[in-house]
Protein backbone atom coordinates (compact mmCIF):
# COMPACT_ATOMS: atom_id res chain seq x y z
CA UNK A 1 0.00 0.00 0.00
CA UNK A 2 1.21 3.47 -0.78
CA UNK A 3 1.32 5.99 2.04
CA UNK A 4 -1.13 8.85 1.91
CA UNK A 5 1.60 11.21 0.81
CA UNK A 6 2.71 8.87 -1.96
CA UNK A 7 -0.86 8.38 -3.09
CA UNK A 8 -1.09 12.11 -3.59
CA UNK A 9 2.12 12.02 -5.59
CA UNK A 10 0.74 9.20 -7.70
CA UNK A 11 -2.39 11.23 -8.44
CA UNK A 12 -0.24 14.16 -9.53
CA UNK A 13 1.83 11.90 -11.77
CA UNK A 14 -1.23 10.60 -13.57
CA UNK A 15 -2.02 14.13 -14.73
CA UNK A 16 1.21 14.30 -16.69
CA UNK A 17 0.10 11.75 -19.23
CA UNK A 18 -2.89 11.44 -21.54
CA UNK A 19 -3.30 7.80 -20.40
CA UNK A 20 -3.14 6.48 -16.86
CA UNK A 21 -1.03 3.49 -17.81
CA UNK A 22 1.88 5.79 -18.56
CA UNK A 23 2.10 6.66 -14.89
CA UNK A 24 3.05 3.06 -14.13
CA UNK A 25 6.83 3.46 -14.32
CA UNK A 26 6.98 6.58 -12.15
CA UNK A 27 4.54 5.05 -9.66
CA UNK A 28 6.63 1.88 -9.48
CA UNK A 29 9.56 4.14 -8.62
CA UNK A 30 7.58 5.67 -5.78
CA UNK A 31 6.54 2.24 -4.52
CA UNK A 32 10.11 1.02 -4.62
CA UNK A 33 11.41 4.08 -2.81
CA UNK A 34 8.80 3.55 -0.12
CA UNK A 35 9.31 -0.19 0.43
CA UNK A 36 12.80 -0.81 -0.89
CA UNK A 37 11.41 -3.26 -3.42
CA UNK A 38 8.19 -4.13 -5.21
CA UNK A 39 6.36 -7.06 -3.66
CA UNK A 40 3.71 -9.14 -5.36
CA UNK A 41 1.13 -7.58 -3.05
CA UNK A 42 2.25 -4.14 -4.13
CA UNK A 43 1.92 -5.15 -7.77
CA UNK A 44 -1.63 -6.35 -7.15
CA UNK A 45 -2.45 -3.19 -5.25
CA UNK A 46 -1.11 -1.00 -8.05
CA UNK A 47 -3.00 -3.10 -10.56
CA UNK A 48 -6.27 -2.25 -8.84
CA UNK A 49 -5.28 1.36 -8.47
CA UNK A 50 -4.31 1.82 -12.13
CA UNK A 51 -6.82 -0.64 -13.52
CA UNK A 52 -4.11 -2.77 -15.07
CA UNK A 53 -3.82 -6.55 -15.05
CA UNK A 54 -1.37 -8.00 -12.56
CA UNK A 55 0.41 -9.76 -15.43
CA UNK A 56 1.13 -6.43 -17.09
CA UNK A 57 2.71 -5.03 -13.96
CA UNK A 58 4.71 -8.18 -13.35
CA UNK A 59 5.88 -8.02 -16.96
CA UNK A 60 7.04 -4.44 -16.58
CA UNK A 61 8.75 -5.03 -13.23
CA UNK A 62 10.64 -8.00 -14.61
CA UNK A 63 11.66 -6.26 -17.85
CA UNK A 64 13.52 -3.37 -16.22
CA UNK A 65 16.67 -4.21 -14.26
CA UNK A 66 16.21 -1.39 -11.78
CA UNK A 67 12.96 -2.65 -10.30
CA UNK A 68 13.50 -5.27 -7.64
CA UNK A 69 10.94 -7.82 -6.54
CA UNK A 70 13.00 -8.75 -3.47
CA UNK A 71 14.55 -6.65 -0.74
CA UNK A 72 18.19 -5.66 -1.25
CA UNK A 73 20.96 -5.14 1.26
CA UNK A 74 21.32 -1.81 3.00
CA UNK A 75 23.90 -0.79 0.43
CA UNK A 76 23.39 -1.79 -3.16
CA UNK A 77 26.78 -1.78 -4.87
CA UNK A 78 26.58 -1.69 -8.63
CA UNK A 79 29.91 -2.36 -10.24
CA UNK A 80 30.29 -1.40 -13.88
CA UNK A 81 32.34 -3.95 -15.80
CA UNK A 82 31.65 -2.73 -19.31
CA UNK A 83 34.50 -1.94 -21.71
CA UNK A 84 35.71 1.48 -20.53
CA UNK A 85 35.68 0.35 -16.92
CA UNK A 86 37.23 -2.99 -17.80
CA UNK A 87 40.10 -1.25 -19.57
CA UNK A 88 40.81 0.69 -16.42
CA UNK A 89 40.69 -2.15 -13.94
CA UNK A 90 37.09 -2.84 -12.91
CA UNK A 91 38.18 -6.46 -12.27
CA UNK A 92 40.20 -5.38 -9.30
CA UNK A 93 37.40 -3.21 -7.98
CA UNK A 94 34.99 -6.11 -8.16
CA UNK A 95 37.50 -8.43 -6.47
CA UNK A 96 38.02 -5.92 -3.69
CA UNK A 97 34.30 -5.65 -3.13
CA UNK A 98 33.81 -9.41 -3.17
CA UNK A 99 36.61 -9.73 -0.66
CA UNK A 100 35.48 -7.00 1.74
CA UNK A 101 31.76 -7.74 1.57
CA UNK A 102 32.13 -11.49 1.34
CA UNK A 103 29.63 -11.88 -1.49
CA UNK A 104 29.61 -12.59 -5.21
CA UNK A 105 27.71 -10.51 -7.76
CA UNK A 106 23.99 -11.16 -7.49
CA UNK A 107 24.20 -11.93 -3.78
CA UNK A 108 23.28 -10.17 -0.56
CA UNK A 109 25.48 -10.60 2.49
CA UNK A 110 24.10 -12.62 5.40
CA UNK A 111 23.99 -9.56 7.66
CA UNK A 112 21.86 -7.78 5.06
CA UNK A 113 24.38 -5.01 4.69
CA UNK A 114 25.55 -5.47 1.11
CA UNK A 115 24.06 -6.42 -2.21
CA UNK A 116 26.57 -6.57 -5.03
CA UNK A 117 25.72 -6.53 -8.71
CA UNK A 118 27.72 -6.34 -11.89
CA UNK A 119 26.12 -3.75 -14.15
CA UNK A 120 26.37 -2.46 -17.70
CA UNK A 121 27.78 0.94 -18.66
CA UNK A 122 26.50 3.57 -16.22
CA UNK A 123 27.37 6.59 -18.38
CA UNK A 124 30.44 7.43 -16.35
CA UNK A 125 33.14 5.99 -18.60
CA UNK A 126 35.28 9.11 -18.20
CA UNK A 127 35.51 8.30 -14.50
CA UNK A 128 36.23 4.60 -14.98
CA UNK A 129 36.41 2.40 -13.05
CA UNK A 130 33.29 3.28 -11.13
CA UNK A 131 30.59 1.91 -8.92
CA UNK A 132 27.21 3.28 -7.96
CA UNK A 133 25.63 2.99 -4.54
CA UNK A 134 22.04 4.13 -4.74
CA UNK A 135 22.05 7.40 -6.66
CA UNK A 136 25.63 8.21 -5.79
CA UNK A 137 28.41 7.58 -8.32
CA UNK A 138 31.94 6.82 -7.11
CA UNK A 139 34.38 7.32 -9.95
CA UNK A 140 38.11 6.97 -10.63
CA UNK A 141 38.33 4.17 -8.12
CA UNK A 142 41.34 2.15 -7.07
CA UNK A 143 41.20 -0.97 -4.89
CA UNK A 144 42.49 1.17 -2.00
CA UNK A 145 39.86 3.85 -2.45
CA UNK A 146 37.18 1.19 -2.76
CA UNK A 147 38.25 -0.46 0.45
CA UNK A 148 38.26 2.87 2.24
CA UNK A 149 34.79 3.66 0.98
CA UNK A 150 33.42 0.31 2.10
CA UNK A 151 34.98 0.73 5.53
CA UNK A 152 33.40 4.13 5.91
CA UNK A 153 29.98 2.80 4.93
CA UNK A 154 30.44 -0.17 7.21
CA UNK A 155 30.90 2.11 10.20
CA UNK A 156 27.76 4.10 9.53
CA UNK B 1 37.30 26.84 -30.00
CA UNK B 2 34.75 28.71 -27.98
CA UNK B 3 32.43 26.32 -26.22
CA UNK B 4 28.70 26.58 -26.79
CA UNK B 5 27.20 23.46 -25.25
CA UNK B 6 29.33 23.35 -22.13
CA UNK B 7 30.69 26.89 -21.88
CA UNK B 8 33.03 27.79 -19.10
CA UNK B 9 30.58 29.92 -17.13
CA UNK B 10 30.28 29.41 -13.38
CA UNK B 11 26.83 28.41 -12.08
CA UNK B 12 25.33 28.24 -15.54
CA UNK B 13 22.98 25.55 -14.26
CA UNK B 14 21.23 28.23 -12.23
CA UNK B 15 18.53 30.12 -14.04
CA UNK B 16 19.79 33.58 -13.03
CA UNK B 17 23.26 32.91 -14.38
CA UNK B 18 21.80 31.43 -17.54
CA UNK B 19 19.64 34.51 -18.08
CA UNK B 20 22.55 36.85 -17.40
CA UNK B 21 24.43 35.18 -20.22
CA UNK B 22 21.68 35.59 -22.75
CA UNK B 23 19.67 32.56 -21.74
CA UNK B 24 16.10 32.26 -23.04
CA UNK B 25 16.71 35.02 -25.60
CA UNK B 26 16.51 32.41 -28.35
CA UNK B 27 13.08 31.38 -27.06
CA UNK B 28 11.93 35.00 -27.17
CA UNK B 29 13.28 35.34 -30.69
CA UNK B 30 11.63 32.11 -31.83
CA UNK B 31 8.26 33.18 -30.44
CA UNK B 32 8.50 36.25 -32.67
CA UNK B 33 8.99 34.09 -35.76
CA UNK B 34 6.41 31.80 -37.26
CA UNK B 35 6.89 28.11 -36.50
CA UNK B 36 7.74 27.16 -40.07
CA UNK B 37 10.50 29.77 -40.08
CA UNK B 38 11.99 28.23 -36.95
CA UNK B 39 12.02 24.76 -38.50
CA UNK B 40 13.50 26.19 -41.67
CA UNK B 41 16.30 27.83 -39.74
CA UNK B 42 17.16 24.49 -38.10
CA UNK B 43 16.94 22.74 -41.44
CA UNK B 44 19.29 25.18 -43.16
CA UNK B 45 21.78 24.97 -40.31
CA UNK B 46 22.42 21.32 -41.24
CA UNK B 47 22.25 20.27 -37.58
CA UNK B 48 22.37 16.49 -37.45
CA UNK B 49 21.19 14.38 -34.54
CA UNK B 50 23.67 13.60 -31.80
CA UNK B 51 21.90 10.41 -30.69
CA UNK B 52 23.78 8.08 -33.00
CA UNK B 53 22.37 8.13 -36.51
CA UNK B 54 23.32 11.71 -37.54
CA UNK B 55 19.86 12.25 -39.02
CA UNK B 56 19.19 15.87 -40.16
CA UNK B 57 17.16 17.45 -37.37
CA UNK B 58 15.28 20.12 -39.34
CA UNK B 59 14.21 17.55 -41.91
CA UNK B 60 12.90 15.28 -39.16
CA UNK B 61 10.82 18.17 -37.82
CA UNK B 62 9.19 18.69 -41.23
CA UNK B 63 7.83 15.13 -41.12
CA UNK B 64 5.40 16.19 -38.41
CA UNK B 65 1.93 16.65 -39.90
CA UNK B 66 0.69 20.21 -39.84
CA UNK B 67 -3.04 19.88 -40.03
CA UNK B 68 -3.84 17.01 -37.73
CA UNK B 69 -6.39 17.29 -34.99
CA UNK B 70 -4.46 14.94 -32.70
CA UNK B 71 -2.04 16.25 -30.11
CA UNK B 72 1.65 15.98 -31.02
CA UNK B 73 4.52 15.02 -28.79
CA UNK B 74 8.24 15.57 -28.45
CA UNK B 75 10.36 12.99 -26.71
CA UNK B 76 13.82 14.12 -25.78
CA UNK B 77 16.10 11.12 -25.56
CA UNK B 78 18.34 11.08 -22.52
CA UNK B 79 18.57 7.34 -22.15
CA UNK B 80 22.33 7.51 -22.82
CA UNK B 81 23.21 3.86 -22.33
CA UNK B 82 25.50 3.02 -25.24
CA UNK B 83 28.78 1.90 -23.65
CA UNK B 84 31.40 4.62 -23.98
CA UNK B 85 28.81 7.41 -23.93
CA UNK B 86 28.60 9.89 -21.07
CA UNK B 87 27.96 13.31 -22.60
CA UNK B 88 24.27 14.09 -22.04
CA UNK B 89 24.86 13.77 -18.32
CA UNK B 90 27.16 16.80 -18.59
CA UNK B 91 24.33 18.81 -20.08
CA UNK B 92 21.93 17.86 -17.26
CA UNK B 93 24.53 18.95 -14.75
CA UNK B 94 26.13 22.00 -16.30
CA UNK B 95 23.74 23.49 -18.84
CA UNK B 96 20.22 22.18 -18.23
CA UNK B 97 18.49 25.41 -19.23
CA UNK B 98 19.89 25.37 -22.73
CA UNK B 99 18.38 21.90 -23.12
CA UNK B 100 15.06 23.20 -21.80
CA UNK B 101 15.22 26.22 -24.08
CA UNK B 102 15.94 24.04 -27.11
CA UNK B 103 13.10 21.74 -26.16
CA UNK B 104 10.70 24.68 -25.92
CA UNK B 105 11.78 26.00 -29.30
CA UNK B 106 11.29 22.55 -30.82
CA UNK B 107 7.80 22.39 -29.32
CA UNK B 108 6.96 25.79 -30.75
CA UNK B 109 8.28 24.89 -34.19
CA UNK B 110 6.26 21.67 -34.36
CA UNK B 111 3.12 22.83 -32.54
CA UNK B 112 3.69 20.53 -29.59
CA UNK B 113 2.12 21.07 -26.18
CA UNK B 114 3.79 18.29 -24.17
CA UNK B 115 7.42 17.27 -24.21
CA UNK B 116 8.81 14.33 -22.27
CA UNK B 117 12.48 14.12 -21.45
CA UNK B 118 13.23 10.43 -20.99
CA UNK B 119 16.28 9.86 -18.79
CA UNK B 120 17.88 6.59 -17.79
CA UNK B 121 16.99 5.55 -14.25
CA UNK B 122 20.61 5.30 -13.13
CA UNK B 123 20.86 9.09 -13.52
CA UNK B 124 18.60 9.69 -10.51
CA UNK B 125 20.88 12.41 -9.22
CA UNK B 126 20.97 14.19 -12.56
CA UNK B 127 17.22 13.86 -13.02
CA UNK B 128 16.85 15.87 -9.82
CA UNK B 129 19.22 18.52 -11.15
CA UNK B 130 17.25 18.83 -14.38
CA UNK B 131 13.95 18.81 -12.47
CA UNK B 132 15.16 21.77 -10.43
CA UNK B 133 15.94 23.64 -13.65
CA UNK B 134 12.52 22.75 -15.09
CA UNK B 135 10.80 23.95 -11.90
CA UNK B 136 12.70 27.24 -12.04
CA UNK B 137 11.80 27.71 -15.69
CA UNK B 138 8.12 27.11 -14.87
CA UNK B 139 8.33 29.66 -12.05
CA UNK B 140 9.69 32.27 -14.44
CA UNK B 141 7.05 31.63 -17.08
CA UNK B 142 9.30 30.01 -19.68
CA UNK B 143 7.35 26.76 -19.48
CA UNK B 144 3.60 26.44 -18.99
CA UNK B 145 0.65 28.52 -20.09
CA UNK B 146 1.08 31.49 -22.46
CA UNK B 147 4.83 31.44 -22.43
CA UNK B 148 6.29 34.95 -22.17
CA UNK B 149 2.87 36.42 -22.82
CA UNK B 150 2.43 34.65 -26.15
CA UNK B 151 -0.32 32.30 -27.29
CA UNK B 152 2.07 29.41 -27.02
CA UNK B 153 1.72 26.97 -24.12
CA UNK B 154 3.63 23.80 -23.46
CA UNK B 155 4.60 21.50 -20.63
CA UNK B 156 7.86 19.68 -20.07
CA UNK B 157 7.88 16.48 -18.01
CA UNK B 158 10.76 14.28 -17.01
CA UNK B 159 10.28 10.54 -17.30
CA UNK B 160 12.65 8.23 -15.48
CA UNK B 161 13.68 4.98 -17.15
CA UNK B 162 14.42 1.89 -15.11
CA UNK B 163 17.48 0.21 -16.51
CA UNK B 164 17.11 -0.98 -20.10
CA UNK B 165 19.50 0.00 -22.88
CA UNK B 166 16.90 -0.83 -25.48
CA UNK B 167 14.69 2.03 -24.26
CA UNK B 168 17.08 4.43 -26.00
CA UNK B 169 15.81 3.08 -29.30
CA UNK B 170 13.08 5.51 -30.25
CA UNK B 171 10.12 3.17 -30.56
CA UNK B 172 11.11 1.28 -27.43
CA UNK B 173 11.33 4.63 -25.65
CA UNK B 174 7.76 5.38 -26.63
CA UNK B 175 6.58 1.99 -25.40
CA UNK B 176 8.35 2.62 -22.13
CA UNK B 177 6.79 6.06 -21.86
CA UNK B 178 3.37 4.49 -22.32
CA UNK B 179 3.98 2.23 -19.34
CA UNK B 180 4.94 -0.96 -21.18
CA UNK B 181 7.93 -3.22 -21.51
CA UNK B 182 10.34 -1.60 -23.92
CA UNK B 183 9.68 -3.67 -27.03
CA UNK B 184 10.62 -1.79 -30.20
CA UNK B 185 7.88 -1.36 -32.79
CA UNK B 186 7.98 -2.37 -36.42
CA UNK B 187 8.51 0.61 -38.72
CA UNK B 188 6.72 1.98 -40.69
CA UNK B 189 4.64 3.64 -39.40
CA UNK B 190 7.28 6.11 -38.34
CA UNK B 191 6.87 8.15 -35.15
CA UNK B 192 5.86 11.31 -37.04
CA UNK B 193 2.86 9.39 -38.39
CA UNK B 194 2.09 7.25 -35.39
CA UNK B 195 4.19 7.72 -32.31
CA UNK B 196 3.49 7.78 -28.63
CA UNK B 197 -0.23 7.27 -27.80
CA UNK B 198 -0.74 6.84 -31.54
CA UNK B 199 -0.06 10.53 -32.06
CA UNK B 200 2.57 12.26 -34.23
CA UNK B 201 5.85 12.26 -32.32
CA UNK B 202 9.39 13.50 -32.79
CA UNK B 203 12.30 11.98 -30.92
CA UNK B 204 15.55 13.89 -30.57
CA UNK B 205 18.64 13.43 -28.48
CA UNK B 206 19.44 15.70 -25.51
CA UNK B 207 22.56 17.16 -27.12
CA UNK B 208 20.67 17.74 -30.38
CA UNK B 209 18.08 19.88 -28.59
CA UNK B 210 20.78 21.77 -26.71
CA UNK B 211 22.15 22.96 -30.08
CA UNK B 212 18.86 24.53 -31.13
CA UNK B 213 19.06 27.82 -29.17
CA UNK B 214 22.46 28.51 -30.77
CA UNK B 215 20.97 28.25 -34.23
CA UNK B 216 18.04 30.53 -33.43
CA UNK B 217 20.19 33.12 -31.67
CA UNK B 218 22.98 33.30 -34.21
CA UNK B 219 21.27 32.20 -37.40
CA UNK B 220 21.77 29.11 -39.54
CA UNK B 221 24.66 30.61 -41.50
CA UNK B 222 26.73 31.19 -38.41
CA UNK B 223 26.02 27.72 -37.13
CA UNK B 224 26.72 25.93 -40.38
CA UNK B 225 30.20 27.43 -40.43
CA UNK B 226 31.25 25.72 -37.23
CA UNK B 227 33.22 22.60 -38.08
CA UNK B 228 32.42 20.55 -41.16
CA UNK B 229 29.73 21.93 -43.50
CA UNK B 230 27.81 18.66 -43.99
CA UNK B 231 27.79 17.84 -40.30
CA UNK B 232 28.42 21.12 -38.54
CA UNK B 233 28.33 22.46 -35.04
CA UNK B 234 29.87 21.88 -31.70
CA UNK B 235 29.97 18.24 -30.66
CA UNK B 236 30.57 16.60 -27.31
CA UNK B 237 33.17 13.88 -27.56
CA UNK B 238 33.52 11.49 -24.65
CA UNK B 239 36.95 9.93 -24.46
CA UNK B 240 37.56 6.93 -22.25
CA UNK B 241 39.84 3.94 -21.94
CA UNK B 242 43.60 4.25 -22.15
CA UNK B 243 44.11 8.01 -22.13
CA UNK B 244 45.67 10.24 -19.51
CA UNK B 245 42.74 12.61 -19.22
CA UNK B 246 39.48 10.83 -19.96
CA UNK B 247 36.42 13.05 -20.09
CA UNK B 248 33.94 14.93 -22.25
CA UNK B 249 35.44 17.49 -24.61
CA UNK B 250 33.51 19.97 -26.68
CA UNK B 251 35.02 20.55 -30.10
CA UNK B 252 33.83 21.57 -33.54
CA UNK B 253 32.95 18.61 -35.76
CA UNK B 254 35.84 17.54 -37.94
CA UNK B 255 38.42 17.45 -35.18
CA UNK B 256 41.18 14.92 -35.88
CA UNK B 257 40.85 11.79 -33.76
CA UNK B 258 44.58 12.02 -33.04
CA UNK B 259 44.15 15.60 -31.76
CA UNK B 260 41.31 14.47 -29.56
CA UNK B 261 43.40 11.70 -28.09
CA UNK B 262 46.76 13.43 -27.81
CA UNK B 263 45.86 17.09 -27.27
CA UNK B 264 42.57 16.96 -25.48
CA UNK B 265 42.78 13.66 -23.63
CA UNK B 266 46.49 13.95 -22.89
CA UNK B 267 47.70 10.94 -24.86
CA UNK B 268 48.14 7.34 -23.84
CA UNK B 269 49.58 6.45 -20.42
CA UNK B 270 53.19 5.31 -20.59
CA UNK B 271 53.34 6.63 -24.16
CA UNK B 272 52.17 3.29 -25.37
CA UNK B 273 51.02 2.80 -28.92
CA UNK B 274 47.34 2.72 -29.74
CA UNK B 275 46.16 -0.68 -30.78
CA UNK B 276 42.54 0.14 -31.49
CA UNK B 277 39.92 2.85 -31.26
CA UNK B 278 36.15 2.55 -31.07
CA UNK B 279 35.15 6.01 -32.30
CA UNK B 280 31.50 6.45 -31.34
CA UNK B 281 30.19 4.10 -28.68
CA UNK B 282 30.47 0.32 -28.50
CA UNK B 283 28.27 -0.36 -31.53
CA UNK B 284 30.49 1.55 -33.97
CA UNK B 285 33.07 -0.32 -35.99
CA UNK B 286 36.45 -0.67 -34.38
CA UNK B 287 39.48 0.89 -36.11
CA UNK B 288 43.11 -0.20 -35.93
CA UNK B 289 45.44 2.29 -34.28
CA UNK B 290 47.27 3.04 -37.51
CA UNK B 291 43.93 3.59 -39.26
CA UNK B 292 42.95 6.68 -37.31
CA UNK B 293 45.67 8.86 -38.84
CA UNK B 294 43.93 11.78 -40.62
CA UNK B 295 40.44 10.60 -39.63
CA UNK B 296 38.11 13.26 -38.28
CA UNK B 297 35.15 13.29 -35.93
CA UNK B 298 32.40 13.85 -38.48
CA UNK B 299 29.96 11.67 -40.37
CA UNK B 300 31.73 11.58 -43.75
CA UNK B 301 35.27 11.19 -42.50
CA UNK B 302 34.46 8.31 -40.18
CA UNK B 303 32.30 6.67 -42.80
CA UNK B 304 35.18 6.79 -45.26
CA UNK B 305 37.38 5.20 -42.60
CA UNK B 306 34.93 2.34 -42.23
CA UNK B 307 33.15 3.35 -39.05
CA UNK B 308 30.74 6.00 -37.85
CA UNK B 309 30.31 8.90 -35.45
CA UNK B 310 27.62 7.19 -33.39
CA UNK B 311 27.42 9.01 -30.09
CA UNK B 312 31.02 10.30 -30.34
CA UNK B 313 31.90 8.19 -27.32
CA UNK B 314 35.43 7.22 -28.17
CA UNK B 315 37.18 4.29 -26.47
CA UNK B 316 40.96 4.15 -26.80
CA UNK B 317 42.89 0.91 -26.34
CA UNK B 318 46.64 0.67 -25.96
CA UNK B 319 48.98 -1.92 -27.44
CA UNK B 320 48.63 -4.30 -24.48
CA UNK B 321 44.86 -4.57 -24.70
CA UNK B 322 43.27 -7.99 -24.95
CA UNK B 323 40.86 -7.31 -27.79
CA UNK B 324 39.25 -10.72 -27.55
CA UNK B 325 38.17 -9.83 -24.06
CA UNK B 326 36.93 -6.47 -25.30
CA UNK B 327 34.75 -7.94 -28.02
CA UNK B 328 33.54 -10.67 -25.73
CA UNK B 329 32.45 -8.06 -23.19
CA UNK B 330 30.74 -5.99 -25.86
CA UNK B 331 28.88 -9.05 -27.12
CA UNK B 332 27.80 -9.93 -23.61
CA UNK B 333 26.29 -6.47 -23.37
CA UNK B 334 24.19 -6.78 -26.52
CA UNK B 335 23.10 -10.27 -25.54
CA UNK B 336 22.04 -8.98 -22.15
CA UNK B 337 20.16 -6.02 -23.65
CA UNK B 338 18.38 -7.79 -26.52
CA UNK B 339 14.66 -7.56 -25.85
CA UNK B 340 14.16 -10.99 -27.37
CA UNK B 341 11.45 -10.16 -29.92
CA UNK B 342 13.41 -11.18 -33.03
CA UNK B 343 14.97 -14.59 -33.37
CA UNK B 344 18.19 -13.49 -35.13
CA UNK B 345 18.93 -10.95 -32.39
CA UNK B 346 17.79 -13.03 -29.43
CA UNK B 347 19.61 -16.20 -30.50
CA UNK B 348 22.44 -14.65 -32.51
CA UNK B 349 23.69 -12.34 -29.77
CA UNK B 350 23.82 -15.33 -27.42
CA UNK B 351 25.78 -17.42 -29.92
CA UNK B 352 28.24 -14.61 -30.55
CA UNK B 353 28.93 -14.23 -26.87
CA UNK B 354 29.26 -17.97 -26.33
CA UNK B 355 31.80 -18.35 -29.13
CA UNK B 356 33.73 -15.30 -28.01
CA UNK B 357 33.90 -16.65 -24.49
CA UNK B 358 35.45 -19.77 -25.99
CA UNK B 359 38.13 -17.64 -27.64
CA UNK B 360 38.70 -15.82 -24.39
CA UNK B 361 39.39 -19.15 -22.73
CA UNK B 362 41.70 -20.25 -25.54
CA UNK B 363 39.12 -22.81 -26.66
CA UNK B 364 38.01 -21.18 -29.90
CA UNK B 365 38.31 -23.16 -33.12
CA UNK B 366 39.81 -21.65 -36.21
CA UNK B 367 36.57 -22.16 -38.18
CA UNK B 368 34.72 -20.24 -35.44
CA UNK B 369 36.23 -17.04 -36.78
CA UNK B 370 34.15 -17.22 -39.93
CA UNK B 371 31.22 -18.54 -37.96
CA UNK B 372 31.23 -15.33 -35.94
CA UNK B 373 31.01 -13.28 -39.12
CA UNK B 374 28.33 -15.56 -40.46
CA UNK B 375 26.17 -15.13 -37.39
CA UNK B 376 26.72 -11.37 -37.34
CA UNK B 377 25.78 -11.13 -41.02
CA UNK B 378 22.60 -13.03 -40.33
CA UNK B 379 21.59 -10.63 -37.59
CA UNK B 380 22.40 -7.44 -39.49
CA UNK B 381 19.40 -6.02 -41.29
CA UNK B 382 17.10 -8.87 -40.26
CA UNK B 383 15.60 -7.47 -37.10
CA UNK B 384 12.90 -5.06 -35.95
CA UNK B 385 15.29 -2.52 -34.52
CA UNK B 386 18.91 -1.51 -34.91
CA UNK B 387 20.10 -3.23 -31.74
CA UNK B 388 20.70 -6.24 -33.94
CA UNK B 389 23.00 -4.19 -36.18
CA UNK B 390 24.64 -2.67 -33.13
CA UNK B 391 25.51 -6.18 -31.98
CA UNK B 392 26.75 -7.27 -35.41
CA UNK B 393 28.99 -4.35 -36.36
CA UNK B 394 31.56 -4.62 -33.57
CA UNK B 395 32.02 -8.34 -34.24
CA UNK B 396 32.24 -7.94 -38.01
CA UNK B 397 34.77 -5.14 -37.73
CA UNK B 398 36.81 -6.86 -35.04
CA UNK B 399 37.24 -9.97 -37.17
CA UNK B 400 37.92 -7.94 -40.29
CA UNK B 401 40.54 -5.75 -38.67
CA UNK B 402 42.03 -8.03 -36.04
CA UNK B 403 41.74 -11.49 -37.48
CA UNK B 404 45.29 -12.17 -36.25
CA UNK B 405 44.13 -11.75 -32.65
CA UNK B 406 41.54 -14.48 -33.11
CA UNK B 407 44.03 -16.79 -34.80
CA UNK B 408 46.49 -16.30 -31.98
CA UNK B 409 43.83 -17.20 -29.44
CA UNK B 410 42.40 -20.21 -31.23
CA UNK B 411 43.08 -23.68 -29.81
CA UNK B 412 46.63 -24.66 -30.66
CA UNK B 413 45.82 -28.08 -32.14
CA UNK B 414 43.04 -26.51 -34.17
CA UNK B 415 45.52 -24.09 -35.69
CA UNK B 416 47.91 -26.90 -36.50
CA UNK B 417 45.18 -29.00 -38.13
CA UNK B 418 44.12 -26.10 -40.30
C1 LIG C 1 19.57 0.04 -29.42
C2 LIG C 1 19.51 1.53 -29.60
C3 LIG C 1 19.78 2.35 -28.52
C4 LIG C 1 19.73 3.73 -28.65
N1 LIG C 1 20.01 4.52 -27.57
C5 LIG C 1 19.93 5.86 -27.69
C6 LIG C 1 20.17 6.70 -26.57
O1 LIG C 1 20.47 6.24 -25.46
N2 LIG C 1 20.07 8.05 -26.73
C7 LIG C 1 19.74 8.60 -27.95
O2 LIG C 1 19.64 9.80 -28.05
N3 LIG C 1 19.52 7.83 -29.02
C8 LIG C 1 19.60 6.48 -28.93
N4 LIG C 1 19.33 5.70 -30.02
C9 LIG C 1 18.92 6.37 -31.27
C10 LIG C 1 17.44 6.71 -31.26
O3 LIG C 1 16.71 5.60 -31.76
C11 LIG C 1 17.11 7.93 -32.12
O4 LIG C 1 17.64 7.74 -33.39
C12 LIG C 1 17.65 9.22 -31.58
O5 LIG C 1 17.27 9.43 -30.25
C13 LIG C 1 17.16 10.37 -32.42
O6 LIG C 1 17.71 11.58 -31.98
P1 LIG C 1 18.63 12.48 -32.90
O7 LIG C 1 18.03 12.50 -34.27
O8 LIG C 1 18.59 13.80 -32.24
O9 LIG C 1 19.98 11.86 -32.90
C14 LIG C 1 19.41 4.31 -29.91
C15 LIG C 1 19.16 3.48 -30.99
C16 LIG C 1 19.22 2.10 -30.85
C17 LIG C 1 18.95 1.24 -32.04
S1 LIG D 1 16.62 -6.35 -32.83
FE1 LIG D 1 16.89 -7.25 -30.79
S2 LIG D 1 16.45 -5.56 -29.40
FE2 LIG D 1 15.63 -4.94 -31.42
S3 LIG D 1 13.50 -5.62 -31.38
FE3 LIG D 1 14.67 -7.32 -32.22
S4 LIG D 1 15.19 -8.64 -30.45
FE4 LIG D 1 14.53 -6.66 -29.66
S1 LIG E 1 31.87 1.48 -19.11
FE1 LIG E 1 31.68 1.75 -16.99
S2 LIG E 1 30.58 3.62 -16.88
FE2 LIG E 1 30.71 3.30 -19.02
Amino acid sequence: MLTEENLKKAEELKKRYPETKAALLPILWIAQEQEGYISEDMMKYLGTMLNLPFAHILGVVSFYTMYHDKPLGRYHLEVCTNVSCMLRGSDKILQTIEHVCGVKPGQTSADGKWTVNEVECMGACGGAPMIAIGEEYYENLTPEKTEELLKKLSQR
Amino acid sequence: MERYILPDIPNLHKIDAYEQHGGYSALKKALGMNPAEVTDEVKKSNLRGRGGACFPTGLKWTFMPKDNAKPKYLCVNGDESEPGTFKDRQIFEFNPHQLIEGTLIGCYAMGITSAYIYIRGEYGKWIKMLQKAVDDAYAKGYIGQNILGSNFSTNIYLHKGAGAYICGEESSLMESLEGNRGYPRVKPPFPAQRGVWNCPTTINNVETMTNVPLIINNGWEWYSKIGVAKHPGPILVGISGHVNKPGVYEVATGELLTDLIYNYAGGVPGNKKIKAVIPGGSSTMILRGEQIEGVRMDADSLKAAGSSVGTAGMIVMDEDTDLIRVISRISKFYYHESCGQCTPCREGTGWLWKILKRFEAGEGRIQDIDLLVDIANNIEGNTICALGDAAAWPVQSMVKRFRDEFEKRAKKDAVAAA
